[in-house]
């Protein structure tokens, strides 16, 4: 078995080590009629440029993205400060550089990947698949027999802030960089997805189908591992099969479906404030033009974010989204429930948790205010503030450093819920709703905890639930997402996530049961 | 100010120090030998293990015990003088005190076996025995073959810590069947199958006649008192029980017995001298209660209850119905009520296993007024508050099998088995006992 793993571990690591490497590999070379279609498609009215760019990179070979791109957004960024100085606005291209890199990058590829994208899909994903399977599947052995085995856990460098576990942290983080602010530099991996994105949507894959196709990979991957660890446990399983079912279907396959049917990319289950460009003009503009099935959505969203959301938080606790349906939980819950056990359990990091997290949801609301009242009164500023700005401070700061970068590249550091706890504004409106009209809450088990620490150890949300078990307290938290694992690490059977009635759902005792009846009642009355 | 000096930092004395601070302003102060900050002793195998680390086993961190102006002192207590109320440290330091609490807990049991002192034979008790085990047990490159004698719920702990680090092992358990002088022959037959089924050398009946040495003093092997047999190994762990840890008391002036000797208010024979927790024994034990439990629950029960005396309203110590928790490797494991190895006379017992062989239920009930007397249930979880109310209403048997739904406390969407379990009753007990569907407004009245 051992060395079944080790083969897979191998597998994995070629794998990795392919995908990592085409970032250096292929050549790129633009071609006239691909430029002047490109000119034409963008609407690029500055001749510097186009002038510039058919000089020096129309018809030669350049080795690597590097080399092509940075030839690229040197050009752009000089012949627009030109246009700036000389005050031809209309000339100025506003596209970001690297963005606008990525998009001539990906129609000027050629040579063996884009040529061979089955076999580099084979050597990457193929191998990383076979590879983790083969590491992953012998766990049914290794593990011993059914039941919560996280022996070794903090014994591991993977898992307990050792060198694999910064090595990851690298890499991840790294991605993200990648995927936010240097598309262009990714181009060969989105050329190896191209054949499944244009069987889906007819089109190209862009950066963010390979993100999604690779979100659904992982997640799908590091499930089995969920179904393997957690086979005793059908809450477990139910909900690793949920969250994996609302990302493929929801946010993958639905979405790119529509854009193949001409309608807008839409993720029936992304909720605003989490989807925080919803009410964005452009968001607006497009599904108005998309006629019934836009203004459907339109009201969808509305309808989602103002009912079905605290409706169902209040019989169900905000589990129902973040840990069975939401895309950045169901990340966390397979690809970051190995690094669970590294959230933080301190007080300050909970005085910092609600500081964050609620400041998010105030500036998402805040911006969306902004938005708004630019759109329906046509001002693009609101109070000497342009509402652009916000706008592109919190996609900045918010959607890719706090979501991608912090939210999914720190997991071997800081664990797999950082951007749920503390970034999250949605998380921040559920927990609202939750701590204070919710049926939802952990129940303690009478006199029975031990004060071990299994759960404070293994809750991901940093929550120190033994501190209300060992009182014999229910946990009601605005930030418990309901993973149900410390229910499932309980060795004492103290702890049951229940939706029941709401009085006496709160329970402050001092008291456990079991002692003197006369002596609680004295006591607990107080 | 008053002055309350417990003595031990364990569950009982901390209790008690965070009840006294609620209720008063009096000076206290705890004082420990074993660690500079209270942990949850249950929960030193998980360290072994990799599930924690240390810190984690800590309950509070480390600015609650300035914030609640509990001082701690680390330091080992050599004698107490109760005549003129001090304290004596190794190293000379007199320590006076107002009111003196012993929670000092208990000590891993010898019983003379030669070569119980040698290196690399331990209890598995104190944080210092998990630094020994990590000492000598590391890995199974250095342990090649650990022998636990003692077949109780540290002997399976220790077991299983060991099994973590795949390291082979050999249990000695005296009795025929494993923990059979608590558990009813059915549920330690059970447990039997669990252990073997891990891997574990399950020897029963067993009992140790010597420990061996190398030439350098530390563990060889050991020899069996029925067999004669040697079985060589690097780790021996001591788990026969333990004992109330009151040596450094004796000329103390406070009585002692197996324990300190204590009445219902907790109380020594000295005044201001207390003792609570495992190394407390009643003079008369409580109810059907042992006089010595060494218990978590307990421990932090009498330091709920001898709070309120400390703080001048003299209450004595009644713990309600008697309840416990283990887990044995897989198998989770409530009681709540009695249930004697042994039925006793007045007594009728029914037992439910399921197929798997990995979960059952055993109620036992008064066989002439058919009141319930207690519930043992593996691999199912219960709910506390069901049972506790079910205890002190006097309930019947077949009243606790209606309402069984009410009980369960398994995570959402685990598969069912009380329908099961009453079919069963009925059919060995000509009953038509039907199941109530689990009501909300009963388990939330419960609850109130």
């Amino acid at each position: 078995m051992k060395s079944i793993q080790n083969i897979g571990l191998g597998l994995f690591l070629v794998g990795l080590t392919f995908f990592i490497s085409l970032i250096f590999l292929g050549k790129y070379e633009l071609s006239p009629t691909n430029f002047d279609k490109f000119v034409a498609n963008k609407g690029i009215k500055s001749n510097l440029f186009i002038n510039e760019i058919k000089a020096n990179i129309v018809g030669q070979e350049f080795d690597g993205s590097f080399a092509f791109s940075s030839k690229v957004v040197n050009t752009l960024k000089s012949v627009n400060n030109i246009h700036k100085q000389n005050s031809e606005w209309d000339k100025v291209i506003w596209t970001k550089p690297h963005s606008f890199a990525y998009e001539i990058a990906k129609d000027s590829g050629k040579g063996i990947i884009k040529e061979n994208k089955g076999v580099f899909w084979w050597l990457t994903f193929g191998l990383g698949i076979i590879g983790a399977l083969l590491f992953i599947i012998p766990n049914v052995i290794t593990l011993g027999p059914k039941g919560i085995k996280n022996n070794g856990i903090f014994l591991s460098s993977a898992t307990n802030r050792g060198w694999i576990g910064w090595v990851v942290f690298i890499f991840l983080v790294g991605f993200y960089l990648l995927l936010y602010f240097w598309p262009d530099y990714i181009i060969n991996w989105t050329y190896i997805v191209d054949p499944i994105s244009e069987n889906l949507s007819g089109n190209l894959a862009s950066q963010w189908f390979l993100y999604g196709f690779l979100y659904c990979t992982v997640m799908t991957v590091m499930a089995i591992r969920m179904y393997i660890k957690y086979r005793h446990n059908k809450y477990q399983i139910l909900r690793t099969t949920s969250v994996l079912f609302f990302q493929i279907v929801f946010a993958f396959l639905i979405p790119e479906i529509l854009v193949r049917f001409e309608k807008p990319w839409y993720d029936f289950k992304n909720a605003f404030p989490l989807d925080y460009d919803f009410f964005f003009s452009w968001s607006l503009d497009e599904l108005i033009a998309s006629g019934g099935f836009g203004l459907f959505i339109l009201i969808w969203g509305i309808v989602l974010t103002l009912m079905i959301v605290p409706v169902m938080v209040y019989f169900f606790g905000k589990r129902w989204y973040c840990s069975w349906v939401c895309g950045c939980g169901g990340l966390a819950e397979t690809l970051g429930d190995p690094y669970r056990q590294l959230s933080n359990k301190s007080i300050k990091a909970w005085k910092l948790e609600r500081w964050l997290v609620h400041g998010v949801l105030v500036f998402a609301l805040i911006m969306t205010g902004f938005t708004l009242y630019a759109y329906f009164s046509g001002n693009q500023s609101v109070l000497g503030i342009k509402t652009q700005t916000i706008q592109d401070i919190y996609g900045f700061l918010i959607g890719a450093i706090f979501a991608g970068v912090i939210g999914t590249g720190f997991y071997p550091i800081f664990g797999n819920r950082v951007w749920c706890r503390f970034g999250c504004p949605l998380a921040a409106y559920l927990g609202i709703v939750q701590r204070f009209k919710s049926r939802f809450r952990i129940t303690t088990n009478g006199g029975q905890c031990i004060s071990c620490g299994n759960c404070s150890t293994y809750c991901e949300q940093g929550i120190d639930v033994r501190a209300y078990a060992q009182k014999g307290e229910n946990i009601v938290r605005a930030s418990c997402v309901g993973c149900g694992i410390c229910s499932a690490v309980c060795p004492r059977g103290v702890l049951k996530l229940e939706n029941g009635p709401e009085s006496g759902r709160i329970n402050p005792t001092e008291i456990l049961l079991g002692n003197d009846i006369d002596l609680m009642k004295l006591i607990n009355k107080k | 100010m008053e002055h309350i000096v417990i003595l031990g930092n364990g569950i009982s004395g901390v209790t008690l120090a965070r009840h006294i601070r609620k209720l008063s302003d009096k000076k206290i102060t705890i004082i420990s030998a074993e660690t500079e900050f209270f942990f949850s002793r249950t929960a030193l195998m998980y360290v072994y293990m990799g599930h924690m680390k240390f810190e984690h086993t800590q309950p509070y961190e480390k600015n609650f015990w300035n914030k609640n102006r509990i001082e701690l002192k680390k330091g080992y207590v050599t004698k107490v003088d109760s005549k003129n109320k001090y304290l004596l440290f190794k190293g000379g330091e007199v320590f006076p005190y107002d009111k003196l609490i012993l929670a000092v807990g208990s000590k891993p049991n010898k019983f003379g076996w030669p070569g119980q002192d040698l290196e690399a034979v331990m209890g598995m008790y104190h944080k210092q025995d998990l630094d020994k085990l990590e000492k000598y047990a590391p890995n199974n490159k250095v342990c090649k073959r650990a022998v636990i004698v003692g077949g109780g719920l540290i002997g399976i702990e220790l077991a299983e810590m060991l099994h973590s680090r795949h390291i082979p092992v050999t249990f000695l358990v005296r009795e025929s069947s494993f923990w059979n002088g608590v558990l009813p022959e059915d549920e330690s037959a059970m447990i039997n199958r669990e252990i073997l089924s891990n891997g574990i050398d399950l020897r029963l009946s067993s009992n140790l006649k010597e420990i061996k040495a190398d030439e350098k003093g530390k563990v060889k092997s050991v020899i069996l008192e029925e067999t004669g047999e040697e079985i060589a190994c690097d780790v021996v762990g001591l788990t026969a029980g333990v004992s109330p840890n009151i040596d450094f008391l004796k000329d103390s002036g406070i009585e002692l017995g197996r324990g300190i000797k204590v009445n219902r208010n907790l109380e020594t024979n000295i005044k201001d001298v207390y003792a609570i927790g495992d190394c407390a024994e009643q003079i008369e034990a409580i109810d059907q209660r042992r006089s010595i439990e060494a218990v978590w629950y307990t421990g932090r029960m009498m330091g709920e209850t001898l709070t309120q005396t400390i703080c001048g309203n003299r209450t004595e110590y009644k713990p309600g119905h008697w309840f416990n928790s283990a887990k044995f490797f897989d198998i989770e494991y409530q009681t709540y009520g009695w249930v004697w190895s042994q039925t006793k006379e007045n007594e009728a017992r029914f037992y439910w296993e399921h197929a798997d062989g990995m979960k059952c239920i055993h109620i036992n009930y008064d066989k002439n007024t058919r009141e319930f007397i207690g519930i043992n249930t593996f691999g199912i979880r219960m709910r506390h508050e069901f049972f506790d109310k079910v205890l002190t209403e006097k309930r019947k048997v077949e009243y606790v099998l209606e309402y069984l739904a009410d009980a369960n406390f398994d995570p959402e969407f685990y598969k069912l088995h009380e329908k099961e379990i009453v079919e069963k009753f009925n059919s060995k007990n000509n009953t038509t006992i039907l199941l109530k569907k689990k009501s909300w407004s009963r388990i939330f009245n419960l609850q109130a």
